[in-house]
């Protein structure tokens, strides 16, 4: 390719760049057994193309090319930062540089391998659960510092120092770059769907803050959930993926143009994502009928699912709704899920019956800190004609509420209460 | 009889003392035939705690934090990396009932000259 292509070279690497960076970084932290080689490395490699392709022209595999040159330059940098050292007194230096020139593997299966790799390695549960989110969006999504700072609220200082930290743990404590075996995979894929799903949700609720949804941590969320589902189409990681793809369905009808929360009950239906849903549904049914007995994020897909497929609130399945959530809660005991299955019992059985149950629950005393469990009250005390009840229920509710749409949700909804 | 001697440091003093001088001592009771075993551990935030409850292990990071758990002995392993030192702590018994802190050791990193001048300034 002629030198007078230069901006139509540039264009291309940078599309590269956007592209393939993170697979590229995988396979050279697998070549060169560190995080912070391998990102020098990555910008070496970037570098080169950049000054070799313009008169070159592209090679025929582009993505190859850049990982051997990053591995070359790597490997080049070590021999000279070396020689200023005593090379021959250090027997495991000389080791790992013959290691490092044994032939590349290209094989196209190895270098996905390696981006789920480096999904489980950021992933371990002996990193910190605050440090596994931050370094699979900075290594695995390839976000900035910077921009999982405010997407986190968290000071940009404390996030670097959270991954410095966790990939100090990875060298120091020897966590190894692989894909875990049987025996360990499912406990280890639970860890990193918790992050996946962890992501989702801080875009989809955002936990403090005045925007509603913050959409780029949950199309991240989404994506990473897709990795996964292409390279290791576990039950759990499918269904994780569905319910995604089943709440994102709902983005553009839960806030109206104010960013104010809407209700799943008062939304516009016709603004739900239907491909979304479409994908969504075909995923929970695949993770429902699969050999193994639906885990919970197939199961909590499976009520998004039935809630999505409802054209109008009164169709809702409540009957099915209520099942799956027996079956969640008899596999995962939780407050929560509990609270959730009192709300769907309101709908099938009637006000008064969830209500018993609620309070049931709420007796129980894990519930009281819980804003959601005071709201879920207040609506069944509202809806009962039980107004001074209410009253104090969206109150306490109001008053664990911090952020900005759902608090003013339920101030409307108290100042609504009939005198 | 064997002896562990467990150094505690707070994270303020962890590299006030010098390697070289660890090394020199190390050096005296090998020579003297006190040293069975010993290793300088890098410090808590690389350790990871392993804990068998229900058949189940569960990972996580950091030593364990209450601090009515006190130590109650060691295992040196030598693991191929973290999975396997995980695999083989949670087998070890007292898993089912406390927790195991993994820690990785590190090697001293220490000059030569320096050593010496630390084992002559001790000598007698």
């Amino acid at each position: 390719m002629p030198a007078t292509n230069l901006p139509q070279v540039r264009a291309e690497i940078d599309a590269l760049y956007r592209k393939e960076s993170r697979r590229i970084f995988a396979t050279l932290i697998r070549l060169l057994g560190d995080f912070e080689r391998a990102e020098e490395a990555l910008h070496e490699a970037f570098r080169a193309a950049m000054e070799k392709w313009p008169s070159e022209g592209l090679p025929q595999n582009p993505v190859s090319w850049l990982v051997s040159a990053g591995r070359f330059k790597s490997i080049d940098k070590q021999r000279r930062d070396k020689r200023f050292e005593h090379l021959e007194d250090r027997p495991d230096v000389a080791e790992s540089l013959s290691d490092g020139s044994a032939a590349l593997d290209e094989r196209e299966e190895l270098l996905e391998d390696d981006r789920l790799r480096l999904v489980f390695t950021c992933c371990h549960p002996a990193l910190a659960p605050d440090a596994q989110v931050a370094l699979t969006l900075r290594e695995v999504c390839g976000l900035t510092t910077e921009e999982i700072a405010a997407a986190f609220l968290t000071p940009a200082p404390t996030l670097a120092q959270r991954i410095v930290r966790a990939k100090g743990k990875i060298r120091d404590a020897n966590i190894p770059y692989e894909v875990p075996g049987r025996e360990e995979l499912p406990a280890r894929l639970d860890s990193v769907l918790r992050v996946i799903y962890l992501v989702f949700n801080e875009g989809y609720l955002a936990s403090r803050g005045e925007s509603a949804t913050r959409a780029d941590l949950s199309g991240e969320a989404i994506r990473l959930g897709r990795l996964v589902v292409e390279l290791l189409p576990e039950p759990e990681a499918r269904g994780l993926l569905a319910l995604m793809l089943l709440h994102e369905s709902r983005r553009e009808a839960r806030a109206d143009d104010q960013g104010e929360l809407i209700l799943l009950d008062d939304q516009d239906r016709t603004r739900w994502n239907h491909a979304l849903i479409e994908e969504g549904s075909a995923l929970v049914r695949a993770a429902l009928t699969a050999q193994q007995r639906p885990g919970p994020y197939a199961l909590q897909a499976a009520i998004a699912a039935v809630h999505a497929e409802a054209t109008r609130p009164e169709d809702t399945d409540w009957r099915e709704i209520v099942g799956l959530y027996d079956l969640l809660l008899a596999m995962t005991p939780s407050p929560i899920v509990a609270l959730n299955r009192a709300v769907a019992l309101a709908m099938r059985d009637g006000p008064e019956i969830g209500l018993g149950e609620l309070d049931q629950l709420l007796r129980g005393g894990e519930l009281d800190g819980y804003q959601l469990a005071h709201a879920a009250r207040a609506d069944l005390c509202r809806r009962l004609g039980r107004h001074a009840e209410a009253r104090k229920a969206y109150e306490r509710a109001i008053t664990l509420t911090a952020q900005g749409p759902a608090r003013r949700f339920l101030e409307r909804r108290l100042a609504a209460l009939p005198q | 009889m064997k002896y562990l001697c467990l150094v505690y440091l707070s994270a303020e003093k962890w590299s006030a003392c010098p390697d070289s001088a660890c090394a020199a001592y190390a050096g005296q009771l090998k020579d003297s035939g006190h040293m069975l075993d010993g290793t300088p551990l890098h410090p808590v935030h690389t350790a990871t705690t392993v804990r068998v409850r229900n058949g189940q292990a569960t990972v996580t990071d950091g030593p364990f934090a209450e601090t009515k758990e006190a130590l109650a002995g060691f295992y040196l392993i030598d693991a191929r990396d973290l999975n396997e030192a995980i695999q083989i702590a949670a087998k070890i018994p007292p898993a089912k009932y406390g927790s195991i802190e993994i820690r990785p050791t590190r090697e001293l990193v220490v000059e030569q000259a320096e050593v010496e001048r630390y084992a002559a300034a001790a000598a007698p």
